[in-house]
């Protein structure tokens, strides 16, 4: 049985895996306490619960449960690992690398950093989404005390070379942090062997709970050390005060456990179906996908349309839940800087749409989709002046278009 | 944000969508916006010898509001005078199709190309070309 909408906006959040969830409960009702209150049962309970969500975190990740620290989510790791290394490593300078490409909720801090007085570079990507190394290890200054490239991008599912660039950051002495929100989880990701200093991610986008996360903080070659952003009890080894979020921690744990526990079955699967959505929508004339096809999140495509704009194609759409690189609503009119960043023009970044499948996603919602997003492509087109001008062979770029 | 009823309406069934021949001097051809801002419409009308609007044809490449905004006036377009069309105004339609603030760049559109049909209609027939007020933003 369809049930419609359909979700395909993973990359945007993941709906809870009943397991969570099931793990949770008790967390929510009667084991409530503290797990700072270290004298009496309730505490006991909830610390010990704590302790085993590192644990699972930790085997997920390849860390010590000791490297976890937990926070309310993605944005507040991000905060923590940039603003936090950018303090205390002060002394040692106050240049930090980072992409173009990376979400928000790092550009953000590194604009407040810049206003701090600190020194950032935005390297840019090629036409794949990819940063280039060579360009990366250019950048470097002796004042650089942080590397900071997102593991996976949110936008196109773009996995940038981890190791390759953990390896330059190694030799030249410098942090590397990377947000591996889109990544943990869904791909096999090993702080060791991929050279990682300090990681964000997220419970939501890998079937866990809203409102948890956590930062992995290397304890050991080095001993990796953040200023704390929010003053209180002394949490989380000083480096994040405030009252543990038991059940979200332990919704974090499980998610962890069930992601190493089912990675390999879930991305045959998921893989094999987002292949196949691709394969089939690629079939739709002038339609195109966005940033590298080899080094990609297995779960995500991320397509343009052209001479279809994306919000009007969503409307179209009205039975998916998926999301577009078009920001019509915005009153600059700005489309993904993630597209642009790969050089697409404009209109090409109107145009496009994001899907983004889960381990709950099924074949039949697949079969939909293709059907859905071809006749409301076909039906848009016959509606687009500008494909009947492509239609009558009239290069658009040789029309004085009235800027607005 | 939801999209109100006649939005959907408009965007489901759009009225009047097509071509008419821009060669003709009778026809006026207004095409407005570009596709690095996201929203570009074509509306033409066809004029009759007593200047009444006999018909109004569009095609737009836009989010669902553009889209609406364009298909609206194709239908008040038709059966009114060249100067009665010069009086339609974008809140008129922002008030029709009850467009939030973020949407009203689609009506401002809606009404450039509606003046910009006429001036065209206006200049291929001897008449002096109409001041437009430029784009509101």
């Amino acid at each position: 049985m369809l049930t419609l909408p359909i979700y395909l906006d993973n990359n945007a959040t993941t709906p809870l895996d009943p397991r969570v969830l099931e793990a949770m409960m008790p967390y929510m009702t009667n084991m409530f306490g503290n797990a700072a209150s270290r004298n009496h049962a309730f505490g006991w309970q909830a610390e010990e619960a704590v302790d085993y969500a590192r644990e699972q975190i930790a085997s997920l990740i390849n860390c010590s449960p000791k490297e976890i620290i937990f926070t309310s989510g993605a944005t507040e790791s991000d905060n923590l690992a940039l603003k936090g290394v950018f303090e205390m490593y002060a002394s040692k300078g106050n240049h930090i690398i980072t992409l173009t490409t990376e979400h928000k909720a790092v550009l953000d801090p590194c604009k407040h950093i810049e206003k701090m007085g600190g020194k950032v570079t935005y390297l840019k990507v090629d036409e794949k989404g990819l940063i280039n190394l060579k360009e990366l290890e250019e950048a470097i200054t002796d004042k650089t005390i942080l590397i900071s490239v997102m593991y996976a991008n949110n936008e196109i599912g773009v996995i940038q070379p981890i190791r390759e660039i953990s390896t330059i950051a190694k030799k030249h002495g410098i942090l590397f942090f990377t947000d591996a929100t889109q990544a943990v989880g869904k791909i096999p990701v090993d702080v060791e062997a991929d050279g990682i200093d300090l990681m964000a991610f997220s419970a939501h986008k890998m079937y866990g709970p809203k409102g948890v996360g956590a930062l992995y903080v290397r304890r050991k070659n080095p001993r990796v050390k953040v200023t704390a952003q929010m003053d209180g009890g002394g949490h989380e080894r000083g480096m994040r005060s405030g009252t543990l979020n038991v059940p979200g921690i332990v919704g974090l744990g499980k998610a962890a456990e069930v992601a190493k526990q089912d990675m390999e079955s879930d991305t045959k699967r998921i893989a094999a179906m987002r292949d196949r959505l691709e394969r089939e929508l690629t079939k739709i004339e002038e339609s195109y996908v966005n940033g590298s096809v080899e080094h990609r999140l297995p779960h995500v495509s991320n397509i343009s349309f052209k001479y279809v704009e994306g919000e009007g194609l969503m409307m179209g759409v009205k039975d998916l839940a998926v999301s577009s690189g078009s920001a019509c609503t915005s009153a600059s009119l700005e489309p993904s800087y993630v597209l642009k960043a790969l050089g697409l023009s404009d209109d090409l970044a109107h145009s496009s749409l994001r899907f983004g499948l889960s381990r709950f996603t099924t074949e039949e919602e697949i079969d939909f989709a293709i059907g859905h997003v071809k006749e409301a492509v076909s039906k848009l087109r016959e509606l687009s002046p500008l494909w009947e001008m492509f239609k009558e062979g009239i290069d658009l770029n040789s029309i004085e278009w009235a800027e607005h | 944000m939801a999209y109100s009823d006649k939005v959907i309406d408009h965007y489901t069934n759009p009225r009047n969508v097509g071509t008419l021949d821009k060669a003709k001097a009778n026809v006026g051809t207004g095409l407005v916006g570009a596709p690095e801002c996201g929203d570009v419409m074509r509306l033409q009308i066809e004029v009759d010898e007593n200047q009444v609007i006999t018909d109004a044809k569009f095609k737009t490449f836009g989010c669902g509001s553009a889209i609406a905004s364009s298909s609206l006036a194709t239908e008040w377009l038709k059966g009114k005078t060249v100067d009665e069309a010069l009086a339609i105004d974008n809140m008129a339609i922002v008030e029709e199709l009850a467009l939030p603030p973020v949407k009203i760049h689609c009506s401002v559109l809606a009404e450039d190309a509606i003046k910009t049909a006429i001036n065209d209609y206006r200049v291929k027939n001897g008449l002096p070309e109409l001041e437009m007020p430029k784009s509101h933003h």
